[in-house]
């Protein structure tokens, strides 16, 4: 007896212990609160973080929001959609942030926006792709800066297009990202090219990729190009495989992503050659605005940005854009400054579509090589994102208005 | 023709790669039976350092001397921990090894992003094994040939081991019976470390060898460790043949599953865990436990709470009830959360301690009662209340076939059979988009407005929570509860008696899962969404974590386990970035100053007697 009561006595002075700490607010700031899969993806959310965090103090030296200070008060959402909806609540109803951002994966991305929507409240996603996002689970109060899988498969397809080849073969990780990313890069390829066939698909779990198997798999088919959405480990795995089994040799591969510091860093001089791929390369985009961009970052992290840096540091620079524009903090208000808004980012002007709330932030799309031991694009350019959308008409069916 | 030889050599080397570290969990387990949920963590850090030793010394020399020294190092690291960590809770109940190795893979971690950086690392190639061989026209890396050999070649020199020198026939002699080695005066702590670090040795020389395939990356613990487990089941827990056979098993269905069925690869193996399990109930080459080795220790005197303990419970419920006046709206959706996991735990402890039935996979009826919930709102369109109750009856009719099957088995088999229908049930999910929405989930599943607000949505989950910690209470003091108790205590003298032990513990896991679906039902409401992940590994070893931590020799101990260990984890994920190395820590802090759990650190101050139960006489028992 003794015992179940200390057993009861210590849960309560838990209790306890956590119904204290109360919220506050400090007049003179408007805070933005963001969410992130931080221990659970450190390789692409550290860049990420460093990005947001040069913009924040960017803004601030600019005069912040209307004479206010900026602040970014930063969550861990531990990769799990149920941590960032936890981490999202304690934000809007703990600390009282105005808005909220962030978000890597496709379906963290997808539960902060039905949290948003929910406790209406405006929510810009950073880098989550799914189409779902603006699209067939859109909502009124949902911004997504990143361009989505559509838009970069419908940048991939113009130059797959091109090529001579007829047999084509896929390989995706097992999940939504995957699927529709050869979902739609299929469509609009055989759109533009009725004579192609698709000869085999490969589902590999994704982060557990048998890269031996696969590989053998896909050259059984004999494909003439191969369309891969593999990333990280996995995408590491499959190249190096792939490289000592021939699979690349005499076929044109178009890949998603791959191009992107985040992945291509990390092969070295086992890096692809020629692959067809969407990236940042960012050794070689010589314009002032990611001139000055690049030399803030190296000046303050003494590292090369990732496409993460990127997206990080637009992100919070777009947030003050629209908080800068709306005459209150109230969500209303936001929603409607950031319809339709311009924004300066290191890759030129972009802006929030008020159809779909999708930015028309684009891509570089080039070919991967090796120089001096490491994996970079070359022939290269920028694609916007504004050419890469369906007909409005389209859109409007796609996105289910509520 | 030849296409079909080269994909069987893949596989084959596939196979090698796994039984290396599958060999070194089941000789661990074997001897020590020590569930090593960190086997994962040293198979990761034995990649870690051949890495920074293979990227320092160069040359065939330098490479193969890395893996090797990697290996040894890990070895050595693994020796400690043993010494250290786990040789002081060999008496604490079974199992709560398992609680202490998931706090060190926790810490593992994050230790290897802060020491190595959050990047992926690609190891050089190993020297001479760079390129292919042609065979009949198909190109075969080298290195896999290299694999090809090495399983069979370790297979060998395991065996050589354990039957031609002491220190095998030893450690054979304590996978059969240890106490009786124990009895006959050999020094069983030198045994177990000496089996310990040999089992790491093979997990980081495993590790060490996917440098030159692999990325290095800080969730390659993860990615290993449950495939491992259910390569170590299927083969028969103990036994190194068994790892071998199953290994080149589970391989060459993938490699040849994939052909015909691309999307297997991912539950192929459960399914054929699944399938084993139930055909060979001890795995392939494994052979019949001991039959009274139970999961807890020793059985306890339970009794009811008395009448000063309900009125403290009562004090405390209406406390809890109170904070709406006191709180904000955070805190009590926090606290929402936290209710609802202590009644996901009071099942899972329901079915572990009064049961006796060890379960890796109650998530799959925790995950059950959220998508009941959810379609039953988007499909149907029901509100809250009959939603609800759509979740519960999914979890429970998930508990009906599930358990059906998994009542067949016991202890640790019967454990890995749920975690292979809970992940079939996860996959099933997880593909089946048009009605699950995949791993995009579903999304939009709210409260009506009557529970909408964080006050009202709070004493829903105190309510459903308290009514559902009584009632799983009610039924371990009620006739049913004394049989399963019998059951669990000797199933042998149960059934002499008269009691059918399957349809008592198939019972008990019905009663289990329809209340972790009801907490899961009403977890989909409090999130506002259901994903694939709540039925997941990690919601199982969660809710396992829980209980352990509460003590399993406990009625209700899971229900502080619960609170503690999940706001905690809110606590630390919300405050800091390296909230897993925290968590990890304080859980093998509390392993080491509490082997009873948290439910047993008052039994220091009580005068509760342990009455011996039929578990292994030779140990010491503990309180719960």
């Amino acid at each position: 007896m003794k015992r179940q009561i200390g057993e009861i006595f210590i849960g309560a002075i838990f209790l306890g212990c956590v119904a204290a700490s109360p919220a506050r607010a400090l007049e003179g700031e408007v805070k933005i609160g963001e969410v992130n899969s931080y221990s659970a993806l450190p390789a692409f959310t550290e860049p990420y973080r460093k990005g947001w965090q040069l913009a924040v103090e960017d803004v601030n030296a600019h005069g912040g929001i209307n004479g206010k200070t900026l602040v970014v008060i930063s969550k861990d959402d531990a990769g799990k959609p149920a941590g960032a909806v936890t981490a999202a609540n304690e934000l809007v109803s703990r600390d009282g942030v105005v808005m909220l951002a962030g978000g890597f994966f496709s379906n963290i991305g997808l539960a902060l926006a039905d949290f948003a929507k929910q406790k209406h409240v405006l929510y810009l996603a950073g880098e989550p792709l799914t189409d779902a996002m603006v699209w067939s689970s859109g909502n009124r109060d949902t911004f997504r800066l990143r361009p989505s899988n559509y838009m970069q498969a419908a940048m991939l397809a113009d130059d797959a297009a091109k090529l001579p080849a007829k047999r084509w073969a896929t390989v995706a990780p097992n999940y939504e990202y995957g699927q529709s990313a050869v979902a739609v890069f299929k469509k609009l390829l055989s759109a533009k090219r009725p004579d192609i066939e698709w000869v085999t698909s490969q589902w590999p779990p994704q982060g557990k990729i048998d890269a031996g198997p696969v590989v053998q798999a896909i050259a059984a088919a004999k494909p003439d190009a191969i369309l891969n959405v593999e990333f990280g480990p996995d995408l590491v795995k499959l190249v190096r495989e792939g490289n000592t089994r021939g699979l690349f040799t005499d076929r044109a591969v178009v890949s998603f992503l791959t191009g992107e510091p985040e992945y291509l860093d990390a092969l070295k001089d086992e890096a692809p050659e020629g692959w067809i791929v969407t990236g940042y390369p960012w050794y070689g985009i010589h314009t002032p605005e990611h001139d000055a961009f690049l030399k803030a970052y190296q000046d303050k992290y003494h590292d090369h940005p990732r496409l993460g840096s990127v997206v990080g540091y637009t992100l919070i620079h777009a947030a003050a854009d629209i908080l800068r524009k709306a005459p209150s903090t109230d969500t209303d208000a936001l929603i409607a400054a950031a319809e339709g808004i311009s924004f300066d980012t290191p890759f030129g002007p972009a802006s929030f579509r008020a159809i779909d709330h999708q930015s028309t932030l684009g891509a570089f799309v080039g070919t991967t090589t090796v120089k001096d031991g490491a994996g970079q694009m070359t022939k290269f350019d920028y694609r916007d994102g504004a050419k890469y959308m369906p007909s409005d008409d389209e859109v409007k069916t796609l996105r289910i208005q509520k | 023709m030849s296409f079909y030889v080269a994909q069987f050599l893949t596989g084959l080397a596939e196979a090698s790669s796994l039984f290396l570290v599958a060999c070194g969990l089941s000789i661990i387990f074997g001897v020590t039976r020590i569930v090593n949920f960190a086997h994962g963590a040293f198979y990761m850090l034995g990649a870690y350092i051949a890495y920074t030793l293979a990227e320092r010394f160069s040359g065939a020399i330098g490479f193969w001397g890395s893996l090797l020294t990697a290996a040894i190092i890990v070895a050595m690291l693994g020796a400690l921990v043993e010494t250290v960590l786990l040789r002081r809770i060999y008496h604490a109940p079974e199992l709560f090894q398992l609680l202490a190795t998931f706090g060190l893979t926790l810490m593992v971690e994050d230790l290897a992003v802060i020491i190595w950086g959050p990047e992926d690392l690609v190891g050089p190639r190993a020297p001479g094994f760079k390129g292919a061989v042609m065979i009949l026209g198909q190109a075969v890396p080298s290195y896999d040939l290299l694999l090809i050999v090495l399983g069979p070649l370790v297979f060998g020199l395991l065996w050589m081991l354990f039957h031609k020198t002491r220190f095998g026939v030893l450690v054979r002699a304590a996978t059969q019976d240890r106490e009786m080695v124990a009895a006959l005066g050999v020094n069983q702590r030198w045994l177990f470390t000496g089996v310990f670090a040999l089992g790491i040795f093979l997990a980081a020389l495993g590790g060490a060898l996917q440098i030159s395939r692999d990325a290095v990356n800080h969730t390659m613990d993860l990615r290993i460790i449950v495939e491992t487990f259910v390569v170590v089941v299927i083969g028969g827990l103990g036994s190194v043949g068994g790892a071998f056979l199953a290994a080149l098993i589970v391989a060459e269905f993938n490699a040849f599953g994939i052909l015909i069925f691309p999307g297997i690869s991912m539950i192929l193996m459960f399914i054929i865990m699944a399938l084993v399990l139930i055909v060979r109930p001890y795995g392939l080459l494994g052979r019949l436990e001991a039959p009274t080795r139970a999961v807890i220790a020793a059985a306890i005197v339970w009794a009811p709470l008395s009448s000063a303990g309900r009125i403290a419970v009562a004090a405390i419920v209406v406390a809890v009830a109170l904070m709406p006046f006191g709180v904000g709206d955070y805190w009590l959706t926090v606290g929402s959360e936290i209710l609802i996991f202590v009644l996901f735990a009071a099942s899972l402890q329901f079915l572990m301690s009064t049961g006796g039935l060890v379960s890796f996979g109650h998530a799959a009826f925790f995950g059950l009662g959220a998508y009941g919930a959810a379609l039953a709102v988007k499909d149907l369109g029901l509100p809250l209340l009959p939603a609800l109750a759509c979740g519960t009856t999914l979890g429970c009719a998930g508990a009906v076939v599930i358990g059906w099957f998994c009542v067949r088995l016991s202890g640790v088999y019967f454990a890995m059979l749920t975690l292979a229908f809970a992940q079939i049930v996860y996959s099933v999910a997880f593909q089946w988009t048009d009605v699950t929405g995949g791993d995009n989930g579903m999304l939009g599943v709210w409260p009506d407005a009557w529970a909408a607000s964080p006050h009202t949505f709070f004493w829903l989950a105190l309510a459903v929570a308290l009514g559902g910690v009584v009632l799983l209470r009610m039924i371990v003091f009620s006739p049913f509860g004394y049989r399963l108790r019998a059951v669990r205590d000797s199933a042998l003298r149960a059934e002499a008696t008269g009691i059918n032990r399957m349809t008592t513990q198939w019972a008990a896991l019905i009663i289990a899962g329809t209340f972790a679906g009801l907490a899961g039902a009403l977890f989909a409401f409090l999130k506002g969404s259901v994903f694939p992940d709540s039925l997941g590994v990690s919601t199982s070893v969660d809710g396992l974590v829980m209980v352990l931590l509460g003590g399993i020799g406990t009625i209700s101990g899971s229900v502080l386990g619960a609170v503690v260990y999940k706001a905690l984890s809110i606590f630390l994920v919300s405050q800091t970035d390296y909230s897993k190395l925290v968590l990890g820590a304080v859980i093998v802090g509390l392993v080491v100053v509490f082997p009873g759990g948290l439910g047993g650190i008052t039994a220091r101050f009580s005068r509760l007697r342990p009455v011996l139960g039929p578990a292994p006489p030779a140990r010491p028992e503990s309180l719960g």
